[in-house]
């Protein structure tokens, strides 16, 4: 019953605005107004593009300003300090760029709109001008790639040798982590060696997979390169750090890599923020099917001796599940044993 | 010389003959129809039912997004089973709701409603000619289009949704059915609709490039083209380059998906098995399909900057000022469109020093921009603006085209771009620079060519009402992404509630999706003021912008062969608007020279002799060839 209301009320009203339109219309047929350009209307359109100069530069700059802390998460790398930088460099330049050609379009759409008497100045070209606004955008664009490709480089240079291991795998619809344990060298895999305990298809005939753990949550020191060994086992998926300024796609049959260093720990954040709840995050942006939106991962950053207690506590994924010792090649099993801490 | 003219004559002499035949059935003048204003209006008038029914999509998931508690039960009757039992959207029909938006007005409305439009409407009457180059193959190319496009909308209503995979449709999400329910024969219709749309966009190209070339009539060089027929004209060429190449990417797919081959998949695990295939590459087809998406972007743009000079030049009653810096900026963005693609890529696994080469390609294609958008300021300066709707959809455009260029110089640089990839930020970026902008240009063409299109005029309050509720819109839907997109708001989001970094901005997200519906229900507007002025708008006159170039020298109604008579012949740039000295603030280009004595410019005076001698040269061809 509701609906039908709703209905007739909006049929209604499409009803009086016909009215209303072809009423108009009869009496600018009766004037024989509306044929010739009308000061009228082109001083209200004129009017109007000043009115939405202001009012919008007015929200957009306010919003800006009162929320700024809400739109800009907090960084937690070295890295997103100095894409960070990159972005608000960028942001006075283009910025300025953008209220003044805004502004001058919407103010000489109002300045120079139609009037009887007036005629339009001819000026088909001036190469002088041309030069100009040719020459700058470029010397400043060149500015803007060689900072950005300095920037870059250094965050996709190799991972330091010293770096913390860990597989981050993507499948539908979670991650999964693989840490490489005391040698810090996660172990080779093999697609064909999934099944549903060994989910990341681990190779046990490489020795340097014995010792390696898996953990819910990316747990990670503060100060030391990590370095995230990406992967996905069946469609393409993104990591994503927002925090972090972190982003690489994981894809099937192409590892790809992220080595960052990690400058807060959680509980530095969680003092900074003032939220004691507050939690780093891992998020998948590349689309993946259904459950796009609710691969989450959560990220613990500790100072370098708590994670080295942690690391430590971890049990290697063999000794949990030692049934796969049997996929050790047999001059390795002693090995094995060892590493993995299934004998201590 | 002589043969070029007699040529000429040629081709004058065999299209009047045409013209005669006036008696047509219904089939052949408006179905099957080799006219190329008849097959202008088709391409218009399916963009336009496409653009209604992407943007009522764009509705159904902003919906989603807006009010995530909402009880969209009321929405069942339309989408059946993809409104779950408690009134949710299905994420599955969301995902398939956003692909199906992005393809449908990429490529169905920006590409086919655009181009299709107004390439075929204006080039031949800009340019001076009967029709195009091959009518046949002009028609093929909107059949084409029709096949694809009922393909594509039978997809919207099988069982397993249509393709679902974003409008990009990355494998091996979209190659691999056991991956989502869109993958499956909703993927394929998408093949193959697109395969058929890929081919009417071909030969719409080949005819508008051929068109071009060859049958520019007596006078009309390269160097007295308007700017409309320019971008047309390059706009054709990147597609003739380009979309071959997404044919390729989309046919390996069809290998990968249908038989066994291992194009794009590689050492996959997937509902508890282990695919056979090994050494594709995914990063593969993003290479083949952002070698068409890229130039795509400027496929959809540069008609509607081409359709923005035309209109801004007329109705300021000013030359468009650096007409051949226009031409030479196109040209640059029409190289440079081909050798940007990679930075749609930067973060896929790409290796990173190909990302800084492309960083660099990438922000040079700004210097063009930046040029076009100084020129149009220099335009409106000190001019007499006349704000007809088209107008201020124009100026409109330059507005979106500058707000959504400039966050491409952040997306364009790889470092900044690690952290906006696949955000909101890139979602308002490129709905402001080719959607909105697209958008503006294509209501401003049929704004502008109502008059020539149907002989009628559109109501023009209804057009200022349509535009300012467009234009605020517009801003209010997309300048607020960019603070979630900032904030890391990814794209493709069917909620954001699992996420604490997400959870806010619900109150703006609420408030894109008031702006986004009320944008929407102010199209209709202008789809009555369309459709009612059709047939009840005012009558047009002749020339009712004071325009100068040629389509508005055809009688009012033009039949198949657009002019009574002899095509005009013309003398001068398609820009002589507000010259000094001359009566009118506009000289058409078919008015000679020697007809405008007080305001030629001291090297056309020069040309007024050249007019003689030509016109002596032709009176002699005429002569011999009469024996």
């Amino acid at each position: 019953m509701f609906g039908l209301y709703i209905a007739l009320a909006v049929l209604l009203i499409l009803g009086i605005l016909l009215l209303i339109f072809r009423i108009s219309r009869l009496v600018n047929v009766v004037k024989g107004t509306g044929n010739e350009t009308s000061e009228t209307s082109n001083n209200i359109n004129g009017i109007l593009m000043i009115v939405f100069m202001v009012v919008f530069f007015g929200l957009a700059g306010w919003y800006s300003l009162v929320y700024y802390d809400d739109y800009v998460p907090p960084i937690a790398s070295e890295h997103g300090v100095l894409t960070d930088k990159l972005f608000w460099r960028t942001m006075w330049i283009t910025g300025i760029v953008f209220v003044a050609t805004n502004v001058l379009l919407f103010w000489f759409s109002y300045k120079y709109r139609y009037k009887k008497n007036n005629k339009a100045l001819f000026y088909p070209h001036n190469n002088n001008l041309e030069l100009i606004w040719t020459g700058i955008p470029a010397i400043v664009l060149t500015w803007l790639v060689i900072t950005g490709f300095l920037a870059w480089d250094g965050i996709m240079s190799e991972a330091p040798e010293e770096s913390e291991q860990i597989e981050i795998m993507g499948y539908q619809f979670a991650w999964s982590l693989r840490y490489g344990g005391m040698d810090n060298q996660v172990g080779e895999y093999d697609y064909r060696l999934i099944d549903a305990v060994n989910d990341h298809g681990v190779d046990f005939s490489d020795r340097s997979s014995f010792d390696d753990f898996k953990s819910n949550n990316l747990v990670i020191p503060k100060g030391k390169p990590v370095l995230l060994k990406i992967r996905a086992k069946d469609v393409l998926h993104s990591v994503f750090i927002p925090h972090m300024r972190l982003k690489m796609d994981a894809v099937p049959g192409l590892p790809t890599q992220f080595w960052f260093v990690a400058n807060k720990t959680t509980e530095e954040i969680r003092i900074e923020e003032g939220n004691p709840d507050f939690n780093y995050e891992l998020a998948c942006t590349e689309i993946c099917g259904r459950g796009h939106f609710s691969m989450k991962k959560n990220v613990i950053v500790l100072e370098q001796d708590e994670y080295d207690e942690w690391k430590a506590d971890q049990a290697s994924w063999l000794s949990k599940n030692p049934e796969y010792m049997s996929q050790v090649p047999d001059n390795l099993k002693e090995l094995a044993m060892v590493t993995s801490g299934i004998n201590k | 010389m002589s043969t070029a003219t007699e040529a000429v004559i040629d081709v004058h002499a065999h299209a009047e003959d045409h013209h005669d035949d006036h008696e047509q059935s219904f089939i052949s003048k408006y179905i099957f129809t080799t006219d190329h204003k008849t097959i202008a209006k088709q391409f218009l008038i399916t963009g336009i039912l496409w653009a209604v029914i992407g943007a009522a999509m764009s509705v159904v998931f902003r919906l989603q997004l807006g009010f995530p508690d909402a009880n969209l039960e009321w929405l069942q009757p339309l989408l059946g089973k993809w409104i779950t039992a408690e009134g949710k959207l299905d994420p599955n029909f969301y995902l398939a709701l956003v692909t199906m938006h992005g393809t449908i007005m990429v490529f169905f409305v920006l590409t086919a409603g655009l181009s299709g439009t107004f390439s075929n409407f204006l080039i031949p009457l800009q340019i001076g000619a009967r029709d195009m180059a091959s009518g046949f193959m002009n028609m093929l190319s909107y059949w084409f289009f029709f096949i694809s496009s009922v393909i594509m909308f039978i997809s919207l209503f099988i069982e397993t949704g249509p393709a679902s995979g974003g409008w990009v449709v990355y494998p091996p999400l979209s190659a691999l059915p056991q991956a989502m329910p869109g993958s499956g024969l909703g993927m394929t219709l998408w093949l193959v609709a697109m395969v058929f749309f890929i081919a009417s966009s071909l030969m719409g190209g080949i005819n508008y490039i051929t068109t071009v070339i060859n049958l520019r009539t007596k006078g009309m060089t390269f160097s007295r083209l308007p700017l409309t027929i320019w971008a047309f004209f390059l706009t054709a060429v990147i597609g003739l380059l380009s979309f071959p190449v997404l044919f390729a990417a989309a046919l390996l797919l069809v290998f990968d998906r249908s038989f066994g081959t291992s194009f794009y998949l590689s050492e996959i695990y997937i509902g508890g098995e282990a695919l056979p295939n090994v050494g594709g590459s995914p990063i593969l087809y993003q290479h083949l399909f952002w070698f068409l998406g890229h130039p795509e972007v400027y496929i959809v743009l540069l008609p509607a900057l081409g359709i923005t000079s035309e209109v801004i030049a007329t109705n300021s009653r000013k030359p468009i000022f650096g007409y051949k810096a226009m031409i030479i900026s196109m040209m640059g963005i029409t190289f440079l469109s081909f050798v940007v693609w990679a930075h749609h890529m930067f973060v896929s696994g790409l290796n990173p020093f190909l990302g800084s080469i492309f960083m660099f390609l990438t922000l040079i294609i700004a210097i063009p921009s930046a040029v076009k958008v100084f020129n149009y300021l220099t335009t409106l300066w000190r001019g007499n603006i006349v704000f007809t709707p088209a107008m201020l959809f124009s100026i409109a455009l330059v507005s979106v085209f500058i707000s959504g260029g400039i966050t491409g110089i952040f997306l364009g640089n790889s470092a900044i771009d690690i952290q906006l990839h696949d955000t909101y930020f890139v979602v308002a970026h490129f709905h402001l620079v080719m959607g909105a902008a697209a958008a503006f240009g294509l209501l401003a063409g049929v704004y502008h060519w109502f008059p020539k299109m149907f002989g009628r005029m559109m109501d023009a309050k209804l057009g200022y009402i349509h535009f300012w509720l467009t234009f605020v819109g517009i801003y209010a839907v997309f300048f607020p992404m960019h603070y979630t997109g900032i904030a890391g708001f990814p794209r493709r989001y069917y909620s954001f509630t699992n996420f604490d970094a997400f959870s806010g901005f619900t109150d703006l997200n609420m408030f894109i999706s008031v702006a986004a519906i009320a944008t929407f229900i102010g199209q209709f507007v202008f789809l009555f003021n369309f459709f009612y002025s059709m047939y009840r708008g005012r009558k047009a006159t002749a020339n009712p912008w004071k325009s100068n170039t040629l389509e508005w020298t055809t009688p009012l109604h033009p039949g198949h062969g657009n002019w009574v008579g002899e095509i005009p012949t013309v003398y001068r740039w398609p820009y002589d608007y507000s010259k000094p000295g001359a009566d009118d603030d506009f000289i058409p280009q078919h008015i000679p020279y020697s007809q405008t004595l007080e305001s030629n410019l001291p090297h056309e005076t020069e040309l007024v002799k050249l007019e003689k001698e030509m016109e002596e040269e032709e009176i002699v061809v005429n002569e011999s060839s009469k024996h």
